[in-house]
């Protein structure tokens, strides 16, 4: 058994500790520890319904019922409704991408309100991705899958969120998309932002990530720094059963 | 005479104004409906108990208070709207998790308790309610009398729902309130108060409704059972438009408001029922409405 250090000890900016989750009477995470430095990127790992997407959806808060702790700079947050977790600077990107249909594209990047000072400007957010500036008059879905998954990125950089959860951002898309939204990660993460990212291609997780989580069946079953990614890889294979 | 298919132009005129009347109760209160079924998926059967408790509020601030139509068409909607939050915060909002059909069968048990109320209060033989002096009279056209409260009527209710449209699709509370219709959990997860929106949403369909009742008293006298029998034509208006459609809530109200006052003219026996048989034909070929998206 390794030994679990207390949340306030860690000195993280998010601290998972013994997370369980629910889809109605499904219990899904079973004990998920994480702990996120600021300025880190770290990415979870695992199969198809191990828990990643409900670990993300858990930590803002839209998880029917969870219990355990998780907290973000100072503040326990396991008992507040999602929309205070957002305001303590918690950006989410869902795997779906979430774009309104009934909104345009200048509408979907404007809703999220700012949490936090520092976000970026819209002239910003039009220079790191430039179709959106040139569509901002179409409806949000018309958008091609990669436009979309800009849009819901950017939205979220206006809000001055500090951490930013993305879910499979790179889902779906053609390879030359995929490598943009890597450079923006690398960019956000230059800038000091600090991103969980749940990813299935542990390849493109590679380039970007300090950490690796590996989950299985709900809990945490390994750690993997970025370094020794490499030499794990058989590990990881098995992990991942790819 | 002029006549127009057999059909003397005065009558024409006169029924199609008339429709245009009834088409404007039925767009103000479709469109509080559209709003509150998109957003917070209740189908409120109370709508028209809270369009009867507008006009009575009217009734009220005149007899007992004194204030007059102008007041009362300001302060009724608050009243009504104030009402509508706390059945809204006290009652509705257990609901949402539950199938719509919990939220229709305590609505409808809220709407026969309010006519309920104010049947033991006042009675059903219905009380009267002048039309303001402002508005009496009317205007000669060449082709009919077009009594000047009338022709308020309809512009004031226009203008509302045009009104309502612009800050629905223009402006950012607007557009909080399409994203949060498409995808609540989402939008809370932004940090945006879903619940207080929808709170205020409720408000607010619901005073359209006592909006329309102030405008409704003059024509119609002040009756306990005046929501009661217009509320089931507004809710085939509903369907056709398609649920949750706000501008099709809008255009379909006018539109069946005109369609059942030509019917009048030209097949009288069909008036009472020209809009069921539309909804019907609507459902079957476009079982969303004719503005409603398919989800």
């Amino acid at each position: 058994m390794k030994t679990v250090t207390p949340a306030a000890a860690t000195g993280a900016l998010l601290t998972v500790r013994g997370l369980e989750g629910w889809y109605g009477e499904s219990h899904v995470l079973h004990g998920i520890d994480i702990d996120v430095r600021t300025g880190e990127v770290i990415t979870l790992l695992g199969r198809n319904g191990a828990g990643k997407t409900t670990t993300l959806r858990a930590i803002i808060g839209i998880l029917g019922k969870r219990a355990g702790s998780i907290v973000y700079d100072g503040v326990e947050t396991i008992r507040m409704a999602s929309r205070n977790i957002a305001r303590l600077g918690i950006g989410y990107v869902p795997e779906e991408r979430g774009i309104f249909a009934s909104l345009t594209v200048h509408e979907n990047l404007m809703l999220p309100p700012r949490v936090k000072p520092g976000g970026m400007s819209v002239a910003e957010i039009h220079t790191l991705f430039p179709n959106l500036k040139e569509r901002a008059g179409s409806q949000g879905t018309k958008l091609s899958g990669g436009e979309q998954q800009m849009l819901a990125i950017g939205r979220i950089l206006r809000t001055g969120a500090k951490l930013i959860l993305l879910d499979e951002p790179t889902e779906g898309l053609a390879p030359v998309i995929v490598q943009q939204i890597g450079r923006t990660i690398q960019q956000l993460k230059a800038q000091g932002y600090t991103i969980i990212l749940v990813e299935q291609n542990f390849r493109f997780a590679q380039t970007l990530a300090d950490r690796h989580f590996v989950i299985e069946q709900g809990r945490v079953v390994d750690m993997i720094p970025n370094a020794e990614l490499d030499a794990n890889i058989d590990k990881l294979h098995a992990y991942l059963g790819v | 005479m002029t006549t127009i298919f057999g059909v003397p132009m005065q009558a024409l005129f006169g029924q199609l104004l008339l429709g245009l009347i009834n088409g404007s109760f039925y767009a103000i209160l479709s469109l509080g409906l559209a709003i509150i079924f998109g957003l917070l998926n209740i189908i409120n059967f109370a709508h028209g108990a809270l369009y009867m408790m507008g006009a009575f509020v009217a009734w009220m601030l005149l007899t007992y208070v004194g204030l007059g139509y102008w007041w009362a068409l300001g302060l009724a909607p608050l009243v009504v709207g104030a009402f509508g939050i706390v059945l809204e915060r006290v009652l509705i909002a257990r609901l949402y998790k539950l199938d719509h059909l919990y939220g229709l069968l305590l609505t409808f048990g809220l709407a026969l308790i309010i006519q309920g109320l104010f049947r033991n209060q006042y009675g059903v033989s219905g009380l009267p309610y002048a039309i303001p002096t402002e508005l009496s009279g009317g205007q000669r056209l060449p082709f009919m009398f077009l009594p000047n409260y009338r022709a308020w009527v309809v512009v004031a209710s226009l203008t509302v729902c045009i009104a309502t449209w612009l800050v629905i699709e223009k402006t950012k509370l607007g557009a909080y309130l399409r994203a949060a219709t498409e995808n609540p959990t989402l939008v809370q997860a932004f940090g945006v108060n879903v619940p207080l929106f929808l709170t205020l949403t409720y408000g607010f369909g619901v005073a359209l409704a006592g909006f329309a009742g102030v405008l409704a008293a003059p024509i119609y006298s002040v009756n306990p059972n005046m929501g009661a029998d217009i509320i089931i034509v507004v809710f085939a208006v509903v369907v056709i438009g398609g649920m949750g459609s706000i501008i099709g809530s809008v255009i379909t109200g006018f539109t069946l408001g005109l369609v059942e006052g030509l019917t009048k003219v030209f097949y009288p026996e069909a008036s009472a029922t020209v809009i069921f048989v539309i909804m019907v034909l609507v459902l079957l070929v476009k079982p969303a409405g004719l503005f409603g998206r398919t989800a």
